[in-house]
């Protein structure tokens, strides 16, 4: 009996005229535009400086400073006004001011001051932007230094007590966002294809009236319901495959865990996701109102899902939410086996939630899902 | 004209009578702002610390103190096991490696090579750049505390001011792309669905067919979305005031002036797309699609235009809203004065002279 | 379980809230007849009908139907029934074939017998050149005829038609009820909703339904006798003149 009504969801699919064209046309646009796009990289910060002091060494530091290649050097102004309203025209991003007598106060005192302004609207732009030159400044101090303790070794005799601080950035050494985004657009994908399609198909049929003939017939709930998500379930999974083969080629990125991994976890989830699609459609009359509810949840699952900010920053009350968000277990799963390689023991806490969420969405849709009122 | 209020309470009715638009029109813009308000921020906090410390001294003892003092970092594990840094990654819990070298304590006191290796999880690169700039500093206070009273060497003071934003709160940067994002919404997307569903019911005909002019029609049929649109613009600016804590640094009524243009913008976008399209599927497709897609991507919302590649950025220049969120961002946070925003201004109302032009004539075309 | 019977209906009674839409019905058919349903909009015809078909479950009373209980068992009663509803309800984005195929699987049947009698039914509704033609192509009328072609594809005891000729001519109706004596006589016991009065001539019995109850359950010829009037458009109209509850 399934096997009919399979026969004839195939077909309906394959004679619409918007799905196949979606199928094909999606996965491009969100694997080729979206990560260039969904990119919240800290580039092209413009630097303008307010030298004060004129000396040698200020002369020294800012062209450390430019030379780091970090910053964009726009100018030189000539006092901390004009350097602030650069600022508020929106040609400077940050500000690095050396007062008056930065060269004296160093060789008098060994101690002086910069101002580092730094235009926080976007607030990890201004953190960055401004750690990172309060670093060259402090590299700067520091070779300043060695070089003075060349000069007066007597003053060595002491010896300041220092280490040196190595940073190393695994997984991504090239701190590239895009290896972080791509990962979790497949997830996006996954989710609308075999979330939303299905649940609007269902609706669909409500609308049209072909349902209630369905329902005079002996087909039970599950081969009804089973003969609509297997299809989605096919191209989602093969949608999903040409994702990975997409990201291989076009971002080389190749997931450093199994594949297999990969692949059990997309499993949990589709039918999770699914399932979720299938309440909703429980729940809806039309078409409009099933894409309504999805656009409403689908946008909070998505903010909540650390698909943009990570879940940790966000204060407790919002993560608490979290846990009851299927899209964050996935995304982090899909880029844990990316990037960094975590096998299915360390995912296991993961799995379980998923599993969860499989059987709670479905055992819902199943029981509000009504072939007599 | 007294038919013409007749018409528009007409319309209003429509609206009120259907809750679950109404809930979707008035409860959609809060709980955005208040999850971007609150929940999505990329503030680095309270971040797990394993640590690797064979030596175990009163130095690395004080530095670990420090760090989970720290608002930033909450230390979670002490490594034992060499094999394992490499391993507690993988369970996603942990931000940040602390390895400090073998001998850590002699090799400071007695000048050698002491070094503290910060490893941080690359998988997110903001938060990674972030946090090891963080423990960086964390690093450099202990390292002065230590050669305190020594021959200091040489140290220049960075002073670090925040413009606009001194907490460096994410809401200030989300705050005008939701409101871009929701007048776009509200004004387009809800606009364009409301005169198509009239057309799919035939009603608008009958209306057509009535001796109102067909441009009072339009206007009745957007006069009650232009008002939500105010509500939910006021409703915004006092959640973005009094709860989320973002102040109007610039002037109110610049700030309303620019909201209005937009408003219009988006009006006749909508009333443009219900012109073209035949169904109400139809009219949400393509102004989520064509629309929302845009808005969330290219806008600057999220995601900082100046990061995109110029083929991108230039796409970006034609989506309105991008335009709006940047003469916001300027008017709300920066409290620029009307020069600054003169280039967003001109474009937005150019396109909103185009685009009320383009969807008059459409409708026109349609009747004839 | 009695032979003679195959619907049985006892103080059968629907409630939504506070509102009463069947209010204890009684009537049985027999097999093998043609029985009319009739009633205002709004008469609970529908609802009756629903609730037969295994689609609601009755607040009350009892019902069997190919002599199985509708409350306890549904899915045995579906297994027995065909069904036409109001709307128009064949997939539009598949083809005739398809359609019948797919209600032709629903119901167990295996491949070389679907093909066999999609033949037959074709030849029988002369809708053999339209075989591969998409549903949403086709004339209301004939969708009508493929419709009720599809409703008893299976050899079900009984269909159930829900005013099934909704919005067509009156030829083309006079040709859909040929179809349905067709059927009639092939074994089959026909349930039919209307509220054309004179369809209401074509059955063996009639019921009228009046506010949820029925109100009056004969032959036609009987009913008109009994109302003393010369067609049944009159005695249904002298019913329905006690109605209380308005029309949808």
């Amino acid at each position: 009996m399934l096997k009919y009504l399979l026969e004839k969801e195939f077909k309906q699919i394959m004679r619409n005229k918007f799905i196949p064209r979606m199928i094909i046309a999606m996965p491009l646009f969100m694997m080729l535009i979206m990560p260039w796009a969904a990119n919240q990289e800290v580039t092209n910060i413009r630097l303008t400086v307010v030298d004060n002091d004129r000396s040698i060494t200020s002369d020294e530091l800012v062209r450390k400073v430019v030379s780091s290649g970090y910053f964009i050097f726009q100018s030189v102004s000539d006092g901390s006004e004009e350097a602030l309203r650069d600022v508020d025209a929106g040609k400077a991003d940050i500000i690095l001011d050396i007062p008056n007598g930065f060269e004296k106060d160093l060789q008098t005192e060994r101690i002086s001051g910069v101002m580092i302004s730094s235009n926080s609207v976007n607030g990890t732009k201004g953190i960055l932007g401004s750690s990172y030159l309060a670093t060259i400044v402090n590299d700067f101090a520091s070779s300043l230094s060695e070089d003075m303790m060349m000069v007066q070794p007597v003053l060595s005799n002491q010896n300041g007590k220092s280490f040196r601080i190595m940073p190393q950035y695994k997984f991504n050494p090239h701190l590239d966002y895009k290896v972080f985004m791509v990962p979790a657009i497949m997830v996006m994908l996954l989710t609308m294809i075999t979330g939303f399609l299905p649940a609007f198909n269902i609706v669909g049929e409500k609308e049209a009236g072909t349902i209630e003939q369905i329902n005079v017939t002996p087909t039970s709930r599950m081969q009804f319901i089973l003969a609509k998500l297997i299809p989605y379930w096919c191209i989602g999974l093969i949608v999903f495959t040409l994702c990975m083969l997409l990201a291989v080629f076009v971002y080389s990125l190749i997931p450093v865990g199994s594949l297999l991994t990969i692949y059990i976890f997309a499993v949990v989830y589709i039918v999770a996701v699914s399932g979720m699609g299938l309440v909703v459609s429980n729940y809806s009359d039309t078409m409009q109102q099933a894409m309504f509810v999805m656009f409403f949840f689908i946008m909070i699952f998505l903010l909540m899902s650390g698909l943009l900010t990570p879940v940790a920053s966000m204060p407790d009350w919002a993560q608490y939410i979290t846990i009851f968000n299927p899209l964050k277990y996935f995304i982090s799963v899909m880029r844990m086996v990316y990037l960094k390689g975590s096998g299915f023991a360390e995912l296991v806490p993961h799995f379980l939630s998923l599993c969860g969420f499989a059987v709670v969405f479905n055992v819902w849709a199943i029981l509000g899902y009504r072939k007599r009122n | 004209m007294k038919q013409f209020i007749t018409f528009v309470r007409k319309e209003f009715l429509h609206i009120f009578r259907d809750s679950r638009t109404m809930l979707i029109l008035l409860g959609m813009p809060m709980v955005q702002m208040l999850l971007f308000g609150f929940a999505i921020t990329t503030e680095v906090r309270n971040t797990k610390v394993a640590v690797f410390d064979p030596s175990q001294s009163m130095e690395t003892r004080a530095i670990k103190e420090r760090f989970d003092a720290s608002e930033y970092f909450t230390i979670a594990e002490e490594i034992r096991d060499v094999s394992r840094i490499n391993d507690v990654f993988k369970y996603g819990e942990i931000g940040l490696v602390m390895v400090f070298s073998d001998d850590f304590e002699s090799e400071l006191h007695q000048g050698g090579d002491a070094a503290v290796q910060l490893i941080t999880d690359g998988t997110e690169p903001n938060q990674a750049s972030m946090i090891t700039g963080y423990a960086s500093n964390i690093l450099a206070q202990s390292m002065q505390e230590l050669s305190e009273g020594s021959g200091a060497p040489c140290r220049i003071i960075p002073e670090i001011r925040m413009l606009y934003n001194p907490q460096a709160e994410s809401a200030y940067n989300f705050v005008p792309g939701v409101m871009g994002m929701i007048l776009m919404l509200i004004c387009a997307m809800m606009t364009s669905i409301a005169i198509v569903r009239e057309k799919e019911n035939g009603t608008t005909e009958i209306l057509l067919v009535s001796p109102m002019k067909p441009i009072y029609i339009i206007l009745s049929k957007v006069t009650p979305y232009f008002t939500l649109s105010m509500v939910n613009l006021v409703t915004i600016l006092l959640l973005s005031v009094y709860v989320l804590g973002v102040p109007v640094a610039g002037s109110l009524s610049l700030l309303l002036l620019v909201s209005v243009i937009f408003i219009f913008l988006a009006l006749s976008l909508g009333l443009l797309i219900s012109n073209v399209v035949n169904t109400q599927v139809a009219a949400m497709l393509v102004s989520g699609m064509g629309l929302m897609m845009p808005v969330m991507l290219l806008s600057g919302l999220i995601f900082p235009v100046e990061s995109m590649p110029l083929p991108l950025q230039c796409l970006s220049a034609i989506v309105p809203a991008r335009w709006y969120v940047d003469a916001i961002r300027k008017i709300m946070i920066q409290g620029a004065e009307i020069q600054f925003v003169l280039k967003e201004i001109g474009i937005l109302l150019f396109v909103t002279v185009a685009l009320v032009a383009l969807s008059l004539k459409t409708f026109k075309n349609r009747l004839n | 379980m009695t032979e003679e019977y195959v619907i049985q209906a006892e103080n059968l009674t629907k409630r939504f809230g506070d509102f009463t839409a069947v209010d204890h019905i009684t009537f049985s058919v027999r097999r093998g007849e043609i029985f009319g349903f009739l009633g205002a909009n709004g008469a609970g015809k529908t609802t009756a009908m629903r609730m037969l078909c295994g689609l609601s479950r009755p607040s009350e009373g009892k019902g069997t139907v190919a002599g199985f209980d509708i409350g306890r068992y549904p899915e045995k009663v579906k297994r027995n029934i065909g069904y036409m509803s109001q709307k128009f309800s064949l997939y539009e984005d598949l083809r005739v074939w398809e359609n019948l195929r797919l209600y032709g699987g629903i119901y167990g049947m295996k491949d070389r017998e679907i093909a066999e009698k999609t033949d037959t039914v074709l030849r029988s509704i002369d809708m053999e050149s339209e075989r591969n033609t998409m549903v949403c192509d086709l004339p209301l009328g004939w969708k009508q005829k493929l419709a009720f072609a599809v409703s008893t594809f299976h050899n079900p005891k009984i269909v159930f038609l829900d005013e099934p000729t909704g919005g067509v001519d009156p030829i083309t109706r006079r040709r859909f009820w040929e179809q349905i004596y067709g059927a009639a006589a092939s074994g089959i016991t026909v349930f039919v909703t209307t509220h054309y009065m004179d369809e209401a001539e074509y059955c063996d019995r009639v019921s009228i339904m009046v506010d949820g109850r029925i109100k009056a359950l004969d032959s036609p010829m009987a009913l008109r006798n009994k109302f003393g009037v010369s067609d049944m458009d009159e005695v249904f109209r002298m019913l329905a003149r006690e109605a209380t509850r308005k029309g949808d």
